[in-house]
């Protein structure tokens, strides 16, 4: 029977791949899920090397692809869901792609609502888990509900999953106390600590009691050296650290990471200290697989940036570098990155509001554009939600020309055209970057994205 | 020149929905037409002084904070909150907030005191979330204007017999997905469903609660194009 389900959702693959676009990653897996709500747990079956997870608000696409990097390096057949569709829909896809060949391994990013179901199908080796921020309440609920799902899924899988876990998200590496497996991952380079607490951040009180965290350090959003003065629980200590991080804007950082085997001197060519956490994240996840310090390194040095993740491309003429933003967490991060750059800084920023985005814009007056101030010449604002954005920049101070386009083909025409030589940075929401995709993909410019 | 000065209940735990950009919204206005600004804040276990404000503000938070912020605010600042509401102060509540200015709010088990401000009482009911852009009709003196917004709430909240809502529903859930209330409205004192940046969207509303905090009329700015594209925008999202 799971033979005919199989090459009904093979056909559509080809079906819908042939007429382009999207849907060739998600239709065949929603069929076959339909067909026969076991398909993951039977397809997952089939992959001799077992599986692993990725989760996080941020940085899953990033983190996984740097795993796989890793892993294929070392002559692994990584089966993936590389477009980032990360329901259980694009898993079964990922793995009906997969077929039956020996010796693969299973790497999935899955969404941070569809972690424990996913998981309790695939039953991976190991479980990487990165962070949680603030995002998209209207889908997730609130931030402690999910924590709470998690631990669940934790509790439930403990001696099964080895557990890699970031020691500096106190939501994160509570999970992971009085496990029987765990690898915490952190930084240790106390130089990049910020002077307080971002705005946007959550998780400031100790999920064991209540009280407010102390913070020695905070790096990116919650994430930091904290400690509960009340009951005593403290961020563990992490066995993969960065100790010494060097950030240089755009253009990347240099990173040393202490492991059990060994320290590594990276050469990371993504930006911004988020993706320091992603690097450490699957340097932990691919040294538990039993990859090499080196095979790390080499990989991760000559990384290219993930789907909308920091890509740069050329429209017009014109350097476009793409940075996904989504919620305050990461857009911070991407601000902060971006204010490191000199000069005067042209940006398109697309603001959607369909359901993959959330359909909540809130969280526009949670991120801190008002970094911004005094350091743009000219701001382009698009998306369903255009004017509302530029309305927040005015009010963030934000002095620089500001334009709104509704229409995202001619609002990013005009934005590339109104050059001075220097980079265009576009920033769009999750649906947006789909659509910018579709239409540079449509010019020739980029890849089609389920290439 | 007058000086609008607002206080922030519970700012580090009342949040969730970036109601900072409520207070950024106040200052701006005010700062622009050339008013004093002064924004005060009073957190858990802290007194209140009804008289140090013209303008109270609170927002939505997580269950857990929402639970401590209620009985602190009945232990510590009810007196003072009716002692402001007497005085005409402008009290915002949202989202959270405001399901805790009425009698109760029951949360599961928990039955939540409220510091009664207003004649209302909120409950679960069986039933999911109600969630969505959300637009209502609503006359704050000024003549009936449209207020959009977006709402995310477990809670059913019901007023009592004669309590004004702030607006009728024309698109959306509003109070409990029934009776096509909006949040309240008695005197100066506000409780909506439409969290988190909801001046940002209706700047009318945020230059009207200015003029009701410091008894004054506004003029009119030079140019907000800009606030009311954004205006016609959260509009357009809400179906209105």
């Amino acid at each position: 029977m799971m033979r005919l389900k199989l090459a009904i959702a093979r056909a559509l693959r080809v079906l819908t791949r042939r007429v382009g676009r999207r849907g060739g990653t998600t239709l065949p897996g929603r069929v076959l899920l339909r067909l026969d709500p076991r398909t993951i747990a039977v397809l997952g079956k089939r992959l001799e090397r077992g599986s692993v997870v990725v989760s996080a608000t941020n940085g899953k696409t990033t983190t996984s692809a740097m795993l796989a990097a890793v892993l294929e390096r070392g002559g692994a057949e990584v089966v993936n869901n590389r477009a980032g569709s990360n329901m259980n829909w694009g898993v079964a896809t990922a793995l009906l792609d997969a077929g039956d060949a020996p010796g693969q391994i299973g790497l999935f990013e899955v969404d941070e609502a569809w972690l424990a179901p996913v998981a309790r199908d695939l039953d991976p080796s190991l479980v990487l888990l990165s962070n949680l921020f603030r995002d998209q309440l209207d889908r997730y609920g609130e931030l402690e509900l999910l924590a709470d799902r998690w631990a669940e899924l934790v509790a439930e899988r403990d001696g099964r999953s080895t557990f890699v876990l970031n020691a500096d998200d106190p939501l994160v590496a509570d999970l992971g106390r009085d496990r029987r497996r765990v690898v915490y991952f952190g930084v240790e380079d106390r130089s990049h600590s910020l002077e307080s607490l971002e705005h946007a951040s959550d998780s400031k009180r100790c999920r064991n009691c209540g009280h407010e965290y102390l913070y020695d350090a905070v790096y990116l959003g919650h994430l930091g050296r904290y400690r509960c003065p009340n009951c005593g629980r403290e961020r563990p200590q992490p066995q993969v650290a960065a100790d010494k991080v060097t950030l240089r804007g755009m253009s990347g950082s240099d990173v040393r990471i202490t492991t059990p085997a060994g320290a590594i001197e990276l050469s990371l060519p993504l930006p911004g200290l988020y993706n320091v956490y992603n690097a450490l994240a699957a340097t932990a996840a691919a040294l538990e697989l039993g990859a090499s310090p080196a095979q790390v390194r080499e990989a991760l040095g000559e990384f290219a940036a993930a789907f909308g993740r920091v890509e740069r491309l050329r429209v017009n003429g014109r350097e476009v570098a793409i940075l996904l933003v989504k919620n305050p967490a990461g857009a911070n991060e991407v601000l902060r990155t971006l204010t490191l750059e000199d000069g005067a800084l042209d940006l398109w920023i697309a603001l959607n509001d369909g359901i993959a985005d959330g359909r909540d814009i809130s969280w526009i007056w949670d991120a801190d554009f008002e970094v911004l101030a005094g350091r743009a010449r000219h701001i382009t604002c698009s998306g369903t939600r255009a004017e509302e954005m530029a309305l927040r920049l005015k009010y963030a101070g934000v002095d620089g020309e500001i334009a709104v386009e509704r229409d995202l083909a001619r609002s990013l025409d005009s934005a590339v055209a109104g050059g001075n030589g220097a980079p265009l940075y576009a920033l769009p929401t999750y649906t947006a970057l789909l659509e910018l995709r579709d239409l540079l993909a449509d010019r020739g410019v980029a890849r089609r994205w389920s290439d | 020149m007058a000086t609008l000065r607002v206080c922030s209940l519970y700012p580090d735990l009342m949040n969730i929905y970036a109601d900072r950009g409520n207070i950024a919204v106040l200052r701006a206005r005010c700062e622009w037409r050339g008013l004093g600004f002064e924004h005060l804040a009073s957190g858990l276990g802290e007194p209140l002084d009804p008289e140090a404000a013209d303008f109270f503000y609170m927002g939505g938070g997580q269950d857990r904070d929402q639970v401590a912020v209620a009985e602190d605010m009945v232990e510590t600042k009810r007196e003072a909150l009716h002692a402001a509401q007497d005085r005409d102060a402008v009290i915002l509540a949202v989202c959270g907030g405001y399901q805790l200015l009425g009698s109760s709010y029951q949360l599961g088990d928990l039955a939540l005191p409220g510091v009664g401000l207003v004649d209302l009482r909120t409950v679960r009911e069986p039933g999911p979330r109600l969630i969505g852009n959300c637009a209502i009709s609503s006359d704050l003196g000024s003549g009936p204007r449209i207020i959009a917004g977006f709402e995310n709430h477990g809670g059913r909240t019901y007023l009592g017999e004669g309590e004004p809502p702030l607006g009728r529903v024309l698109n959306g859930f509003g109070n409990n997905g029934r009776d096509g209330f909006e949040g309240v409205h008695r005197g100066n004192t506000i409780g909506t469903y439409l969290h988190g940046p909801l001046l940002p969207k209706n700047i009318w509303l945020a230059d009207r609660l200015i003029e009701l905090a410091l008894g004054i009329e506004l003029e009119p700015l030079a140019d907000d194009s800009l606030e009311e594209a954004a205006h016609m925008s959260a509009r357009r999202a809400a179906g209105v």
